[in-house]
């Protein structure tokens, strides 16, 4: 196969695996997985950016140009409803003025009253596409995402309690790479079923009442790690539940309008744009469930999430629920947000033994 | 019954349809001042820290608005339909006031554009009567009157910027800038103060046909999803040829410009562009010393091109 498309998609945490998997099985071309997120990256794609935009745009412009350096030539990028929205046509305007030659596939430009546009992007990597074929995929793809969300999910509440320590790390890259190699949605679920087990006989040390933190916000710096400087980390760190709601598969495919709009009602009268909504949304619920604190992420200028802070803080004075604002640019200090965290933490812990 | 209305950012696109509709109602309009340091002042000590100059600016003058009248003005507008959307900034606005002046007795009169949920101007305006007590026929007319006198505001507008496009002899200086930031005393009137005083003509590209506008800019970037953007984007290509210098003026961080002016300077050649970005510090001196350097330039500029006419 000589014209076999090398195509390439900007980092978000794991979900690099199932965004492989559709690559590889559906439009049959290899998958150039950009190379880890370093400040090089951050450095590279800054350098080639707008000054002000909000740094998710200058994260993925460094994965564009070190993909592309590694032979990517077919690159993608989504739509949103923010300024994500229009991220594809000037990542790409960008990337043509520095001289780079590549296809780019811009999923904003799909009319979702035609669905076909979608299939026939598709269609420009692979030829032989058929639509079978390819929802056949995408619902496995889908499935992928779940899976890989669920697992995160329960690591994230148990992490902080392992005997050992590294030992959830070490078994999640296990679990991904044998999720690297599936092919079929048997092997998937046998993957799925198989590790899940493994994880929940990690030795951990629980307290009957440990602390928990709710994380809230954006969409990327949320979902990014090395965006956020590793909070989750950080946290598990001290020994905490650590709940973060904000995924692909409860914003995508399982988001429960319904049960947000009654949840935010006496806070918000509308949707107020892009994960806005979600953040309050969830907000409320852990605050009703008696979190011992908040975490709120963005990125610095995010406008949607600059609004939801206007209400968490009356949430905040309501349920009398301590929330930590923390706002990312491409110059946040590490030890900046250490202390703000380490400080954080001590206070929800006085709290809690004061309770 | 006397109606607030902030003097501040969407005022400035809506004003002749707002003061037409309530003054037809009967009702008494307040308008909060020209934005002015207490104002500015007032908006930084309630707003988030990182949101944009022009929506600080704005709670300000609802701040200046509470206890001065029955109702606030506060309209809410998510998108005019697929693919037309505005920055969050103003979908979220009714929410943002809300919960920001929650403990200060804000009595909110909103109206609602959200036209992929079937919420159209004209079902908007007709709720916000019915919420001040009008019957159906009054509100309809002064919703009719309304739209009637700013059709005639555009076009007298348009005309008299048509009128300013033919003058050859002096420079012309398109100001590409959403109207809540050219209009407004603090952020956009020491600008353009300043180019009239450097001689040149501005042509502001708030002001021109918007269909077509919004038709061209459809062209020159395709998934540009931003209403207020795109008119303003298709301004440049309907200007372009007739002005010698573009100045993009925007409000610190303001989400959609820090994208759209890039593209801009990527796209549009020919002309030199200048790109400002405001923030509330104080001090234009700086901005003048830019100013002048651009004038220069398009000064010299279009001397060479009147040599070269001149010549063949």
């Amino acid at each position: 196969m000589k014209n076999k498309k090398k195509v390439s998609f900007p980092h978000l945490g794991n979900y690099w695996v199932a965004i492989e998997f559709l690559v590889k099985n559906a439009l049959d071309a290899d998958y150039i997985i950009p190379p880890p997120i370093t400040k090089k990256t951050l450095e590279l794609g800054s350098m080639h950016s707008p000054e002000f935009v909000c740094s998710p745009f200058k994260y993925n412009l460094g994965n564009y140009i070190e993909a592309l350096e590694e032979g990517a030539n077919t690159l993608m990028q989504t739509g949103g409803l923010c300024r994500l929205g229009y991220y594809g046509e000037l990542h790409e305007q960008i990337l043509k003025d520095l001289g780079y030659d590549f296809i780019f596939i811009n999923l904003a430009k799909v009319s979702y009253r035609k669905p076909y546009t979608f299939f026939s992007d598709f269609k420009k990597v692979n030829p032989r596409l058929s639509i079978s074929k390819l929802t056949n995929y995408m619902a496995l793809m889908i499935r992928m995402v779940k899976i890989i969300d669920k697992v995160e999910g329960f690591i994230r509440e148990n992490v902080g309690f392992e005997v050992v320590s590294g030992s959830f790390d070490k078994l999640q890259k296990e679990f991904l790479e044998a999720l690297r190699k599936v092919k079929t949605k048997k092997e998937m679920n046998d993957v799925y079923q198989n590790y899940y087990k493994q994880f929940k006989i990690i030795k951990t040390k629980k307290p009957k009442k440990p602390l928990r933190v709710g994380i809230i916000g954006e969409y990327y710096t949320i979902m990014e790690p090395f965006s956020n400087h590793y909070i989750e980390k950080e946290l598990a760190k001290k020994g905490m539940v650590i709940t973060r709601t904000m995924n692909i598969s409860n914003s995508l495919f399982l988001r429960k309008d319904k049960d947000i709009k009654t949840r935010i009602k006496g806070y918000l009268q509308y949707d107020i744009g892009a994960t806005g909504t979600d953040t309050v949304s969830e907000a409320l619920r852990l605050a009703k469930d008696g979190y011992d604190g908040l975490i709120h992420v963005k990125s610095f200028g995010c406008m949607p999430e600059a609004d939801a802070m206007s209400v968490l803080q009356n949430i905040s004075n309501d349920y009398k629920i301590p929330i930590l604002y923390l706002s990312f640019d491409t110059q946040t200090s590490e030890t900046g947000i250490k202390t703000r965290l380490e400080a954080f933490y001590d206070m929800i812990e006085m709290r809690k033994e004061k309770r | 019954m006397k109606i607030g209305i902030p003097r501040a950012f969407l005022y400035y696109k809506y004003r002749y349809l707002w003061e037409t509709f309530f003054h037809e109602l009967g009702c008494e309009i307040v308008l909060s001042p020209e934005t002015n340091r207490q104002i500015v002042k007032d908006g930084i000590n309630y707003a988030m820290d990182e949101s944009c100059l022009s929506s600080k600016i704005y709670l300000g003058h609802v701040h200046y608005l509470i206890d001065k009248c029955d109702y606030i003005l506060v309209p809410r507008i998510a998108n005019f339909g697929l693919g037309e959307v505005v920055c969050t900034k103003f979908q979220a606005a009714y929410d943002v006031i809300a919960n920001t002046f929650r403990d200060q007795n804000i009595k909110i009169l909103n109206y609602n554009i959200d036209h992929r949920k079937k919420q159209t101007e004209f079902k908007a305006f007709m709720k916000m009567g019915k919420e001040l007590n009008k019957r159906k026929f009054e509100i309809i007319r002064a919703y009719f009157m309304a739209k009637q006198a700013e059709k005639t505001y555009f076009q007298l507008e348009l005309k008299k910027q048509q009128e300013l496009l033919k003058r050859d002899s002096e420079l012309k200086v398109l100001i590409v800038s959403h109207a809540y930031n050219i209009y407004d005393k603090f952020v956009g009137e020491p600008i353009v103060k300043y180019l009239e005083k450097l001689d040149c003509i501005i042509i502001i590209g708030e002001i021109s046909p918007k269909q077509e506008a919004k038709q061209e800019a459809k062209e020159m970037s395709p998934t540009l999803p931003w209403t207020y953007n795109k008119e303003l984007l298709g301004a440049i290509k309907l200007y372009q040829k007739q002005v010698d210098g573009i100045v993009l003026m925007s409000s610190f961080p303001c989400g959609p410009d820090s994208l759209v002016n890039e593209m801009i300077i990527r796209k549009v050649k020919g002309k030199p562009i200048l790109n400002l970005v405001l923030d509330e510090q104080e001090g234009n001196a700086g901005m003048e010393t830019r100013l002048e350097s651009f004038v220069d330039i398009i000064k010299l500029k279009k001397d060479v091109v009147n040599e070269k006419q001149k010549e063949s």
